[in-house]
């Protein structure tokens, strides 16, 4: 047990601190926030927070709501499933570098998709690779996977005698979804919409390799690694971590307020005449 | 409607399916055409690409790195995350909760965020971009997964099993090397085979960690797709598919012990 | 209220046959329980009934109309789950209320609704609780409040007690015996227990392996069950291989078998001088001083078990057959005893299993 938790300690927190503190040292010394404020006030900067924002929240909602959806309708298994299972599994394990290498030549202007939609008599399709669409289908067959199995997984443990006794009782489909499932799911979708996020928000070689990392797509980390490995001012780097970390955090626990929300106010109650 | 819906539902996951074929499949053709510009096949297929890969890439050296990084990593996270996973299957106490989140918080937080940090702490005392920083960077968030793959295990071996060893006389020592060990046999594989797979795909830590000498495949394929141009694509594609081999045939060994739902982030409804 | 139902109905998974041609009416107001052992198809039965899984082939009419093209939600009935099934985000009142819910009944008629089958159940002090929060027994009465509170025109119960503990599942039984005898409404059991089917049923129906093995009053099916394999489910435990010799003018038949001359009655015509099966149930089996005779057998007693009140007693006959028997004053393990087998708990079958 120790071992382990100073490992951490010592390679996680510890780090994460010195940085932290880093971040705050003046370029004389002393504390300042002038690293952050050249970071705000650098519109060039500045912006990746609204680049990296314009991909992961859409990315976000998109992924999370057609993994929920899908995983929602296999829920009671279908045909094939262990092979539609595995085939996901792919771009989990092979990662994001092979992913993106894969989409530019098979999304790219010479690639089998463009191939095919000439043959079908479509000749202005728009360039889907080195823009903003070509992170977006990066991120979406990256995380997409992800989120599904992650759901499915959670949604096919839930005992479907509830289904069952609801259907006799007189719910339909919706009803069902409505008034049992979704009650049941939610909490679980709102972690799965929180780790999509947060890794979305860190987006880093697809938005490099498929993306436009000079311009459309040059996101927060980005500016990070430029900072830290090609300009090599490693308290300004830091600066801009913390601020990636911090606008993930943002998101994390606004999610977590939600649901917290969602289960006070009880999406769990059934519209019956309770006082 | 209920019908038409489910044929939309899976002919979205039908055509997802397909764009990984593709994805993948262009990678694999690519890697064999002598030359390959807009038709379906290339005209042509060789395999010297395999080779030219192999010597302009260095990649007998890149997967020496690798497979010393990720066997290093799978040994360490397995002989820190044992015990660890064993005790916080077993006991209750205080600190619990703070440590589950300390173990937790490195797969949750993506890797450039608190990569940079990390990166920066171990440049300074020069352990950044060697070999060994590479396999230090990379068991922060590998241990914690081995952690949490091997605590459900320990969580099911029953605590009556332990106390029957214990009655039966066996000493605190011969209870680990006769009983618990034996039984975390699959627990353990589970683990190594998850943290090996998760560690060669593993890009951020190592990206921002490694040096000359120090890159693992799927660093160096990324520099090979960053820098397009300088080489013929269909070497860098061949390397792809070297990596991807590497890649696939332990996804094969793991898919034997785990469900490909398992293989992801576990949902519990403790959460 | 129905005042029928009957169904006809068949179910394949893939080349297994898991319900063959079953087949029954049930009158209303009736309690009918499918009693068989785990994978004679009797949860799969109803669960055609409910609609919950497509049948092979058969129709189910109710009242004479067919019901079968109905979705489950559409079929109006109230179902009980053997691991209850209660919704873990809802409250007692909001689980016993859904099913009005979604009949977009009046606020004040639910409210009263649910109180009433709260009341009806004995748990109106719990309304406001969670499922976790309850006990085995309670989350069983919810679950049965919630199936009745809208009023099923039939109600299904799937093993409802057999997650109970003993003595919980006896209070349970009697709780549905006299719901059943204040609303009388129709109704199916299913259940793996001879005494749970005997003292709630009108009548039972013994399944095996997907087909039907008798249907009948609890009595007819306790005291004339008409295979051997009935019987044994029935609790005789006692068989004797015999030939019938011939057939007295009361209609007891007298048989011969290697351990004893006895006789029995049959359940079923049968001819002298074909093979049958003489069974006995523990119960009915007395100690005797008599020597010989008919209906008596002697042999040494291997071991006894007592009960409180009574004793089992295991007795190897000298041709190495074993009898139960549970009597009322101790033997000792060694002894030899005689055993009277009473005509009139004879039970004379025919051999092989009718099946």
């Amino acid at each position: 047990m120790l071992p382990a938790a100073i490992y951490l300690l010592v390679m996680f927190v510890y780090p994460f601190a010195y940085g932290v503190i880093l971040s705050l040292q003046a370029k004389g010394g002393g504390i300042s926030v002038a690293n952050y404020l050249a970071f705000l006030l650098d519109p060039w900067q500045v912006r990746t927070v609204w680049v990296t924002a314009s991909i992961a929240v859409p990315n976000t909602v998109l992924t999370v709501l057609l993994a929920l959806v899908v995983a929602y309708s296999m829920r009671r298994g279908v045909w094939m499933e262990r092979t539609i299972t595995t085939a996901l599994v792919l771009p989990i394990a092979l990662g994001t570098v092979l992913v993106a290498e894969g989409i530019n030549g098979f999304y790219g202007p010479k690639g089998w998709l463009n191939q095919g939609l000439l043959a079908l008599g479509i000749t202005d399709a728009p360039r889907l690779t080195h823009n903003y669409t070509g992170v977006m289908i990066a991120l979406l067959v990256q995380h997409f996977p992800f989120c599904f199995l992650m759901l499915l997984g959670y949604i096919s443990g839930i005992d479907p005698g509830l289904e069952a006794a609801a259907r006799v009782l007189g719910a339909g489909p919706w009803a069902i979804f409505r008034r049992v499932m979704w009650p049941l799911i939610a909490p679980g979708v709102a972690i799965a919409f929180a780790l999509v996020f947060v890794m979305n928000f860190g987006v880093f070689p697809s938005a490099v390799l498929v993306g436009q990392p000079a311009g459309a797509t040059r996101t927060i980390a980005i500016a990070a690694y430029q900072q830290a490995f090609e300009h090599s001012d490693m308290a300004m780097a830091s600066a801009i971590a913390v601020v990636m970390g911090g606008c993930q955090l943002l998101g994390l626990g606004l999610i977590l307020v939600i649901r917290r929300r969602m289960a006070a106010t009880g999406v769990a109650t059934v519209g019956a005449g309770k006082r | 409607m209920g019908r038409l819906w489910h044929v939309a539902v899976y002919l979205f996951v039908v055509g997802f399916v397909l764009n990984l074929v593709g994805i993948v499949g262009h990678v694999l053709v690519s890697s064999f055409a002598r030359r390959w510009f807009a038709t379906p096949l290339p005209n042509a297929f060789t395999t010297a690409w395999y080779a030219y890969s192999w010597r302009e890439f260095q990649l007998d050296q890149v997967l020496t790195v690798t497979l010393v990084v990720a066997a290093s990593v799978t040994a360490l996270a397995l002989g820190l995350g044992f015990p660890a996973a064993y005790l916080l299957a077993r006991h209750d106490f205080r600190a619990k909760n703070a440590l589950l989140l300390l173990f937790f918080l490195p797969l949750l937080i993506p890797q450039m965020t608190y990569g940079i940090p990390l990166a920066t702490t171990l440049y300074r005392y020069r352990i950044g971009g060697t070999v060994a920083g590479v396999i230090a960077a990379n068991l922060v968030p590998m241990l914690p997964l081995a952690i949490f793959v091997l605590l459900p295990f320990f969580e099911q071996i029953s605590v009556n099993l332990e106390w029957a060893a214990r009655v039966h006389g066996a000493s605190r020592f011969q209870l680990f090397r006769r009983v618990i060990v034996p039984l975390a046999v699959p627990g353990l594989l589970t683990a190594g085979l998850l943290v090996l797979v998760t560690t060669i795909a593993n890009f951020e830590l190592t990206f921002l960690l490694s040096g000359a000498g120090s890159q693992t495949l799927v660093v160096a394929l990324y520099y090979a797709v960053f820098a397009a141009g300088m080489r013929p694509i269909y070497s860098v594609d061949a390397m792809a598919v070297i990596y991807m081999a590497l890649v696939l045939a332990l996804l094969v060994l793991v898919l034997r012990f785990v469900r490909p739902t398992q293989m992801v982030f576990r949902l519990d409804r403790r959460n | 209220m129905i005042s029928a139902l009957s169904f006809r109905l068949t179910k394949r998974f893939g080349t297994r046959t898991v319900l063959d041609e079953f087949a029954l009416e049930v009158h209303g107001g009736e309690f009918v329980t499918f009693l068989g052992p785990s994978g004679c198809g009797k949860s799969t039965a109803l669960n055609l009934l409910a609609g919950l899984i497509p049948a092979t082939s058969g129709e189910i009419r109710l009242d004479g109309s067919p019901i079968d093209h109905l979705p489950p939600e559409r079929r109006g009935f109230g179902m009980v789950f053997q691991n209850y099934a209660l919704f873990p985000h809802l409250t007692v009142f909001d689980n016993v209320a859904f099913g009005l819910a979604l009949r977009a009944r009046p606020r004040a008629e639910i409210a009263q609704r649910v109180r009433r089958m709260l009341q009806l159940v004995r748990l109106t002090e719990f309304e406001a609780r969670y499922p976790s929060q309850l006990s085995g027994g309670q989350q069983q009465r919810v679950a049965i409040a919630r199936a009745l509170a809208v009023e099923p025109r039939l109600l299904l119960l799937d093993e409802p007690l057999s997650n109970l503990d003993a003595k919980l599942r006896l209070e349970m039984r009697s709780e549905l015996k006299r719901l059943h005898a204040d609303l009388r409404l129709t109704s199916i059991y299913v259940t793996h227990d001879q005494s749970e089917a005997l003292s709630l049923s009108d009548r039972v129906v013994v399944l095996r392996d997907g087909r039907v093995m008798q249907v009948g009053t609890p009595a007819e099916i306790h005291d004339r069950p008409r295979t051997r394999f009935v019987a044994d489910f029935m609790g005789y435990r006692n068989f004797f291989p015999v030939t019938v010799d011939r057939i007295e003018p009361g209609g007891l038949v007298v048989a011969r078998g290697k351990d004893v001359t006895l006789t029995g009655r049959p359940v079923t015509p049968l001819a002298p001088g074909s093979a049958a099966v003489a069974a006995v149930r523990p119960e009915d089996v007395e100690l005797t001083a008599e020597l010989a005779g008919p209906n008596v057998v002697r042999g040494t007693v291997r071991l006894t078990e007592y009960l409180g009140r009574e004793h089992d007693v295991e007795v190897a006959l000298d041709s190495g057959t074993m009898v139960m028997a549970r009597v009322e004053r101790p033997v000792e393990v060694g002894s030899a005893v005689g055993l009277r087998l009473p005509s009139e708990r004879v039970v004379v079958l025919p051999a092989g299993d009718g099946a």
